[in-house]
Formats: structure tokens, C-alpha cells, sequence
């Protein structure tokens, strides 16, 4: 790893050892989201004058000698679908224009207990609906490597911050890919946590069963400390996993020797040469640290990305349903009740949003409802099999985050099959509820990043990790 | 609405053969302190929008989180039904509405908490109970301008969230329903075991139960008829109403060659009528499914079986008790109207105390119809009075004086009352002698009465009674004058 950014934990421990404080820390970042913002526009709202004054505290705390938490003084960059008391929360959607959600979301109440600096809100694809940051209703990120390029999505934004060192950390949130891609295409470690393990509440739901919050860093350790933070049971959530957060940072450094790691028999279609390249290069890197290679098969994987395009939209069709313009958000006035919500709705919403709201609201109709999302659910269970059947001869299994490097912006726009092409490796995790994290693993064309993925089963994160900082160490 | 627990009355018998056949959707708030998926307040009547918080008004993030205690009065009360208590799911019922925070409501759909239960009527009817499962309530919307005082046609609309979220159960009953007055016994009875169990104050008036009322009818033995279901339901002498009307409506439209529409009616109480709300073709699709915010509600046995350990007699145990203690029948008036007042209990007392517990009940049932479940008059006072009355000591006429002085008194001894007012029965042969006078003074009442004009024979006991200065127990007296007659 070749970041040219501090960690998180080195800053932790610079802050700690009174080397620098977190207001200095605050303001290096302060400066570069100065000079380049307004080219790669990761933010939909910064907060500079709140951060500051919270470094201020955290500063005075420490002085005190008052312990602020693990994450004293790091400044952390939020996906703008998490909610933050009385600051703006868009979804990057015109809809919840003006909402400022009176209260904090989970993630964000433990990021601040543990005494993170929350510097501002990023980009996404409207309401968490896309892979390139380019659906967003305020204009799309930019790939910090090379601002031609988009930053993958929908976590985009949040990716980008950290890829340009404006936050040393941020949190996005995976649907299916929502993390891992973007972070595969800017070059930073992506987690998606087993569902249940990172609280929903106060994240605004896309899909309210295979959404899950995580960490974008620039090493696996930081990423392993920010789980640690976020991490553990939440009264509020019900699909909260009711058992203590597995120690993370702990395990890094135990090596893989011995480790069955399972290599797909048959790869998809689709792969660019030199993404392939780089996952034979990691199998490698692994044997070579003393683990097996074992070759498996998931043979419901080509049913994944359908069964995902009718589950995710049927979710979000009722998720959605609520932006209707009485309680908050956008109005535009008409005629009648009725008038009301198809203008507030139709003003509100774009393109893809609506694409899928019609996607998902149409699998569930009746008489359609069988052969469309009951058959969705069918392959959950079956790709919840393979992935069973699969574990029994390996411990993780590793394949490409994207088959792509980033792409350029407008490139894949006008035709949402391709676009959605880009998640078939990572959308199988979601389904199944399991953990899954992409490491930067050196560099494919155009000298873009390239991501391995490590999917583990529920529960698998101190393996998966242990695999990530394997291949952290031969990168 | 208390009557309806009473003996049958009038029920409308249907002309050519016609049966109705009907089934009930009983909604009923469950009385807890908060809603079902949020902390705020569940209580009627306060400011509007001040019980609300992020998961009531449906904002982006918020997560519903069950409530322990709505789930466990839903299964008292699915106990109490008879019904068998599973791990239930909860589903999304997907519509765009103002009054609908989130456009979906959550509900239990085929997974339900309790299904396949049973209630009994009087005449040992017993009507299935489908299911009985959890849901949230809607929010309440008042319109304003326009005629109707419905959204149509309105200026405006305001909306109050203090309802929304609060728990409902939902009882469906099996069309099991054969007239009006069964239809009545089943919504009283089940407000009695609503209260019993504590699950709900059930008023009717302020909408914390309400009917849906399903209504078909058929030629006896044949498959069922097209149904129409009746909402705005809202007292259980309603109930009885809309089901008259709809019955004959829908026998009158078959009989003249007509065809019944599968639709949702309205019932209107001022004009007695329903009438259309919308047909079936309208209907909304409500898109159902499997709530992804809820995980699986599996209350698990043992927590059931401590539940069912919890339970308190339930009103049809408390009336056979009633009825074995007092000699009345089950399905009296009286055994009904003491069980729902919760006073059995006090019969039982006044028994204990030595009283005659069939002079109890009915003492009871007079004089404390507003006392609600603890008369304070003690229970040796009124058993004192039940042995005057019984050994002949005092009529029944001034037993009923003494009864009035001890509960305005709160207590009192019966007989020292009787003998400060100077009560004492009359021995049978002095009555004897009054009613042969009486027949001597008004031959023509006599002889009416010997005809068999009932009514002739109040003449000649008022009388009796007005010579006898109230002293002659009216009982004997038409005792007397039967045995008269009859030689």
C-alpha cells in the first residue's frame, strides 16, 4: 500500500503522542478538499465550521488529558444517506430538498463517542442507485486518479474523499457493491460488514435487506479500527445481530498459512485481461504466504444480478413510496391529493430512481408477484446454497471487485444493463447477507486501480481481514 | 351497548328461505403505554401531532423496534380466543395515503400470531375465529370544506399522527354468523373478553374497536352467496342494523333477477342504509410483502404457556359459575348483565356471607347498575336481607325499600331498618282473606281473569296490595289467585 495520506491510526497515534492535533490534522484536510473540491466534487455539503469546532474540543479534551476514543481527532467523511441531526441529509435527491433529519444515525452517534471529526456529507447516486456517481441530482463525482474517469458508485463520493485525502476515513453504504466497487476504482480498501452487523437505523433504506454500512479507508487496519467503532448490536435496528463486535484490529498480523482460499472455476465473461492479471497475481501472493488455492463453483451466480434487479427495486418501490410531499422535502402544489404526489414525484425523483421504482413496484403487483420477486427470493436461497456448499471446501473466496477499472463518465450512461454489469461479482454478497471487503491490488489499464475482492461467510470478518492485510503486505 | 349481551330478541327472519351468512373484522387497540414500533404515547385524545417521533411519521432512517407488551396482550388475547399462538412475520401493505406515513402499512399477512380459535354464543353457537393478528393503526385525517366531510370534493385536509402506530389487533371471524342478533352476542362477548384480559378499554365511541361487517346471503345449504362488506360500523346496535338492511337489500336485488356485487359499502346510522363505497375493480393493490426492517416474532412456548398461566377467568367461566352459584340460566339477562358489570364476584361474597345467592343476583342487578365491578355496600348486609326476604320476614316490595335505604347508606342492617319502618309480612291466611275480598269487590275482574285475560288479574293485585298497606308479598298474592283460578 502506497497511499501518500496518513492512516487513521497514525493519526490517532500522533494526535495521542502530542506530535500534532486534531485541529492541524482538520485543517491539512480542510486544505485539499480547498484545492480540489470543486474539481472532483466528492461533497454534497461541508462542514467546516462544526468540524472545527469539534477538533477544538477533542484538542482541549486531550490537553486535559480526557480520553476522546479511538478515533480522536480523525476527520471522517459520511455518505450523504446517513442521517446527521440538523444537518441537511439529500440522498443527492431533489426530493428531501430542505430535510434536515432531527436526529443521528447509529454510525454516525458511535463515530462521534469514539471522537471522530465529521468534516461533511458526499456524493451518491441518487438515493444509493448506481455504480459511477453519475445518477446523483447535483452532478457527478469525479475519480481523483483521473478526474475523467468516474469514482464507481453509489458510494462514490465517499470513496473519492478518501482517495484524495479529504477525510482519512468515510462511510458508505453496500447494496450491492455500493461500497467495494468505488473503492476498487479509487484505490482505497472497501468493507461491506455481514448484514446485522453495522446498525440501518438512521441510514436512509434503498433496500432494506441487503443495505449495509461500512468503512472506506486506506488500510486494512483502519478499516479493521472504524468496524471495531461502527460496529455491534443495535436495540434500534431488529435485523441487528444480537452478538458481541469480533475483535478486528487484533488479527491482522496472523498470516494465512493454512488458509483454503477458493478460486471461481468458472469466471464470467467480461473481465478486462489485466484485472484478471491482478487476481491470478493475488492467488499467488497468498500461496506464496503458505495458504491453498481450492477452485469451487457458485453455479447460481448468472441468476444473481436478475434476482438483485427485481429484489433491490421491489424494496425501494416501498422504501420510495414515502417521498410523497406532505410531511417533508419537496411539494409542488396541484389540483388534488392525488395531483400532488405524481408532480412532487415526478419534479423529485430521476431517471434511474424511477426506472427502478416502476421495476420494483411492477415485480410485486399482483399476478406478476410469483414469477418475478417470489422467483428472486428463490435465487437468494439458492445462491445462500452454493455459497454453504462452497464453504465447506475453502475459508474465503477471492474474485475481482469489478471487472473494470473505472470507467469514464458518460461512457456507460445511456445503457443501464451495462452499467449494472459492473456489480455482478459483488451483488451475490448482498444476497446472501455475508461479508465481503476489496483490497487495492496494484494497477490495471490506463494505470487505474484494480480491486480484489475477499467474500467470507456471515460472521467471516476476522478471517476475511486476516486475508485483506495478507494481501495489504504483498501489494 | 351493553343490551346486546342480552337473550335473543328479534332477530329478522328472511322471507323464501333465504340464510345470511356474515363474518366479522373486529379492529381493537390494544391498551399499552406506547405505539407498536416507536416509544411515543399511545393515548386518545390529546393535542394533535404531539405523540409522534421519527418512526411514527414514517422519516428516511427510522426503524420500527416491536413492542413486548402489545405482543403479549395479543396473545392473552388470542388465548381467550382459543386460538393456537405462533411465530408470526409481518408484511408491508403498500398504499399512497396522507394519513400513511411511510405509504405502507405494516400488518401480519399469512403468518399471523394467532389463528384457528373459536367463541361461543348463547344456544352453544360457536363461531370460528379465523385469526387474530398485530398490526399498526393510520393516522386520523380531517377534512375540511365541501358537503360530504370527506376527502372529495374538500378545501383541505388536516392530518393528526397521534393515532399512527398505535396497536391493533384484527380478529376475522369465520363466516360463521347466521343473523343479526348473533352478530351483536359476538362483538359484546368480545369486548367482554377484551376487557377481561385487559388487552383494550374497547369503546366503540372513540374508535378504539371497530366493525367491518361481511354480509352474503344464500338459499340454506347452498355454497356461499357474493359478499359485500359494511364499514362505518360503529356501535353494536349498528352492527345489528347494517346487517338487517344489507341482508334484505341483497334478497331483494337476487329475487328480482339481479346480481350482487363483490364491493365495500358504507353504512349510514342517520339515513339506515349502506351504500356504495367501491366495487371490487377498484380495489387498490396493496403489494404485500415480507417487512425487511422486522425480524421473525417467535414468542416461544414458554413465554406462552406463562401468559395462558396469567390469564383471568374469562367471562363464559365466570357465568357458568354465576349460573351453578344462583340457579339462573347461563344466558339469562341477569347472568350476563352481573358478568359484564364484573359484580359476580360480589354475588359470590354475599353467598359466602350466607346470603341466598338467587335473592343476591337479583338485588345486585337492581341496585347496582351504576356500581361498577366493587358495590361498597358489605356483603353481610345484603346477605342479612337475601334470609329476611327468603324466610318471609318482608315481601319482596319492601325487601326492595330496604335495599334502596342500605346502598344509599353504603351498608346497614336489614333488620333493624324493617323494624324501624314497621315491615313485616303478612301470614298467608291474612292474604287469603284479602283476595277473596278483592274477587267479592270486583266481580267483572274476576271473571275476565277467569277467561283468561291476563291483565285483568292487575286490578285485583293492587287491590290486595293497597289493603294489605304493601304488607302482602305480591308473590303470594298471584300465587293465590292462580291456585283460585285453576279450581
Amino acid at each position: 500500500m502506497t497511499s501518500k495520506f496518513v492512516s487513521v491510526v497514525d493519526i490517532v497515534g500522533s494526535i495521542r503522542a502530542g506530535k500534532t492535533t486534531a485541529s492541524d490534522v482538520l485543517e491539512q484536510h480542510l486544505a485539499r478538499i480547498d484545492s480540489r473540491e470543486t474539481e472532483i466534487h466528492a461533497f454534497n455539503h461541508i462542514m467546516a465550521e462544526s468540524a472545527r469546532a469539534n477538533a477544538a474540543s477533542i484538542d482541549a479534551d486531550l490537553k486535559a488529558g480526557n480520553d476522546r476514543g479511538p478515533l480522536a481527532g480523525v476527520p471522517i467523511a459520511l455518505k450523504d444517506n446517513m442521517c446527521t441531526r440538523g444537518v441537511p441529509t439529500t440522498c443527492s435527491s431533489k426530493i428531501l430538498q430542505g430535510w434536515k433529519p432531527p436526529y443521528d444515525a447509529t454510525v454516525v452517534t458511535r463515530l462521534q463517542h469514539a471522537g471522530a471529526v465529521i468534516v461533511g456529507k458526499t456524493n451518491l447516486d441518487e438515493f444509493a442507485m448506481g455504480s459511477s456517481t453519475e445518477n446523483s441530482a447535483f452532478g457527478p463525482t469525479r475519480n481523483p486518479l483521473d478526474t475523467s474517469r468516474v469514482p464507481g458508485g453509489s458510494s462514490g463520493g465517499s470513496a473519492a474523499a478518501v482517495a484524495a485525502g479529504f477525510a482519512a476515513a468515510s462511510l458508505g453504504s453496500d447494496t450491492g457493491g455500493s461500497i467495494r466497487q468505488p473503492a476498487a476504482l479509487c484505490g482505497v480498501v472497501g468493507v461491506k460488514p455481514t448484514y446485522g452487523m453495522v446498525s440501518r437505523q438512521g441510514l436512509v433504506a434503498f433496500a432494506s435487506s441487503l443495505d449495509q454500512i461500512g468503512p472506506f479507508t486506506h488500510t486494512v487496519a483502519d478499516a479493521a479500527l472504524l468496524m471495531e467503532v461502527i460496529g455491534g448490536h443495535d436495540p434500534l435496528d431488529s435485523t441487528s445481530l444480537d452478538q458481541p463486535m469480533p475483535s478486528l484490529t487484533a488479527v491482522l498480523g496472523q498470516g494465512v498459512k493454512g488458509m483454503r482460499i477458493g478460486r471461481l472455476a468458472d469466471m464470467p465473461d467480461g473481465c478486462e485481461p489485466e484485472v484478471l492479471a491482478r487476481l491470478d497475481a493475488a492467488f499467488a501472493a497468498l500461496k506464496a504466504a503458505g495458504a491453498t488455492i481450492v477452485d469451487i463453483a457458485l453455479p447460481s451466480l448468472s441468476y444473481c444480478l436478475t434476482a438483485y434487479y427485481l429484489v433491490a427495486p421491489a424494496e425501494a418501490s416501498s422504501n420510495l413510496a414515502r417521498y410523497d410531499g406532505v410531511r417533508y422535502g419537496l411539494r409542488v402544489e396541484s389540483a388534488d391529493l392525488i395531483s400532488m404526489y405524481g408532480a412532487t414525484r415526478a419534479a423529485g425523483f430521476g431517471a434511474e430512481v424511477k426506472r427502478r421504482i416502476m421495476l420494483g413496484t411492477y415485480a410485486l403487483s399482483a399476478g406478476y408477484y410469483d414469477a418475478y420477486y417470489g422467483k428472486a427470493l428463490k435465487v437468494r436461497r439458492l445462491i445462500a446454497n452454493d455459497f454453504a456448499a462452497a464453504y465447506q471446501s475453502c475459508d474465503v473466496i477471492l474474485t475481482p471487485t469489478s471487472p473494470t477499472v473505472a470507467f469514464p463518465i458518460g461512457e456507460k450512461t445511456s445503457d443501464p444493463l451495462t452499467m449494472y454489469l459492473c456489480d455482478i461479482f459483488t451483488i451475490p454478497t448482498n444476497l446472501a447477507g455475508h461479508a465481503a471487503m476489496s483490497v487495492p491490488f496494484g494497477t490495471g489499464a490506463h494505470s487505474m486501480p484494480v480491486g480484489v475482492q475477499i467474500l467470507a461467510p456471515a460472521l467471516g470478518e476476522p478471517t476475511m481481514f486476516r486475508v485483506a492485510a495478507e494481501l495489504e503486505r504483498a501489494s | 351497548m351493553s343490551n346486546a349481551s342480552s337473550a335473543p330478541s328479534h332477530a329478522t327472519i328472511l322471507p323464501n328461505g333465504w340464510e345470511m351468512v356474515i363474518g366479522l373484522e373486529v379492529h381493537v387497540e390494544l391498551d399499552t403505554k406506547t405505539k407498536l414500533f416507536s416509544a411515543s404515547p399511545n393515548h386518545f385524545g390529546d393535542e394533535p401531532n404531539t405523540n409522534i417521533d421519527p418512526v411514527t411519521l414514517g422519516l428516511p432512517g427510522a426503524l420500527p423496534v416491536i413492542n413486548r407488551r402489545a405482543v403479549e396482550l395479543a396473545i392473552r388475547l388470542g388465548l381467550a380466543l382459543n386460538c393456537t399462538v405462533q411465530a408470526s412475520t409481518f408484511h408491508r401493505k403498500n398504499y399512497f395515503y396522507q394519513d400513511l406515513a411511510k405509504a405502507y402499512q405494516i400488518t401480519q399477512y399469512d403468518q399471523p400470531i394467532n389463528i384457528d380459535g373459536y367463541m361461543m354464543l348463547p344456544g352453544d353457537v360457536r363461531i370460528g375465529i379465523e385469526r387474530a393478528h398485530l398490526e399498526e393503526d393510520t393516522g386520523k385525517s380531517t377534512h375540511f370544506g365541501g358537503t360530504s366531510g370527506r376527502i372529495h370534493g374538500s378545501d383541505y385536509s388536516l392530518v393528526d399522527f397521534n393515532r399512527a402506530g398505535v396497536p391493533l389487533v384484527e380478529i376475522v371471524s369465520r363466516p360463521d354468523i347466521r343473523n343479526a342478533d348473533q352478530a351483536r352476542q359476538y362483538v359484546s362477548e368480545l369486548r367482554s373478553i377484551l376487557l377481561a384480559v385487559g388487552a383494550s378499554d374497547a369503546k366503540m365511541e372513540e374508535g378504539s374497536m371497530r366493525c367491518d361487517v361481511n354480509v352474503s346471503v344464500r338459499k340454506a345449504d347452498e355454497p356461499f352467496g357474493t359478499r359485500c362488506e359494511i364499514k362505518n360500523v360503529n356501535s353494536i346496535r349498528a352492527v345489528g342494523k347494517a346487517i338487517d338492511y344489507e341482508a334484505r337489500r341483497q334478497v331483494d336485488v337476487l329475487e328480482s333477477g339481479g346480481t350482487i356485487r363483490q364491493e365495500t359499502r358504507h353504512w349510514d346510522d342517520a339515513e339506515g342504509r349502506t351504500h356504495t363505497l367501491r366495487v371490487k375493480e377498484d380495489a387498490d393493490d396493496y403489494r404485500y410483502f415480507l417487512e425487511p426492517d422486522l425480524v421473525l416474532l417467535d414468542p416461544g412456548a414458554e413465554w406462552v404457556e406463562s401468559i395462558r398461566a396469567s390469564l383471568p377467568m374469562l367471562p363464559a367461566a365466570r357465568r357458568a359459575r354465576l349460573s351453578q352459584l344462583t340457579g339462573a340460566d347461563k344466558e339469562s339477562e341477569a347472568v350476563y348483565v352481573i358478568v359484564e358489570r364484573g359484580q359476580d364476584d360480589y354475588v359470590q361474597l354475599v353467598a359466602d356471607a350466607g346470603g341466598e345467592p338467587a335473592r343476591a343476583l337479583v338485588y345486585v342487578q337492581q341496585a347496582f347498575s351504576e356500581a361498577g365491578a366493587n358495590p361498597v355496600v358489605p356483603a353481610t348486609d345484603l346477605a342479612a336481607l337475601t334470609l329476611l326476604e327468603r324466610d318471609a320476614k318482608v315481601t319482596a316490595t319492601q325487601a326492595k325499600t330496604i335495599l334502596a335505604e342500605i346502598v344509599a347508606n353504603g351498608g346497614g342492617d336489614a333488620v333493624a331498618i324493617a323494624a324501624a319502618k314497621g315491615f313485616e309480612a303478612l301470614d298467608t291466611s291474612a292474604v287469603e282473606a284479602m283476595v277473596d275480598a278483592a274477587i267479592a269487590a270486583q266481580p267483572d275482574a274476576w271473571a275476565k281473569y277467569c277467561a283468561g285475560e291476563e291483565k285483568a288479574m292487575g286490578a285485583l293485585v293492587g287491590a290486595i296490595m293497597k289493603s294489605s298497606q304493601g304488607k302482602a308479598d305480591g308473590k303470594v298474592v298471584t300465587a293465590l289467585l292462580q291456585a283460585k283460578r285453576a279450581k
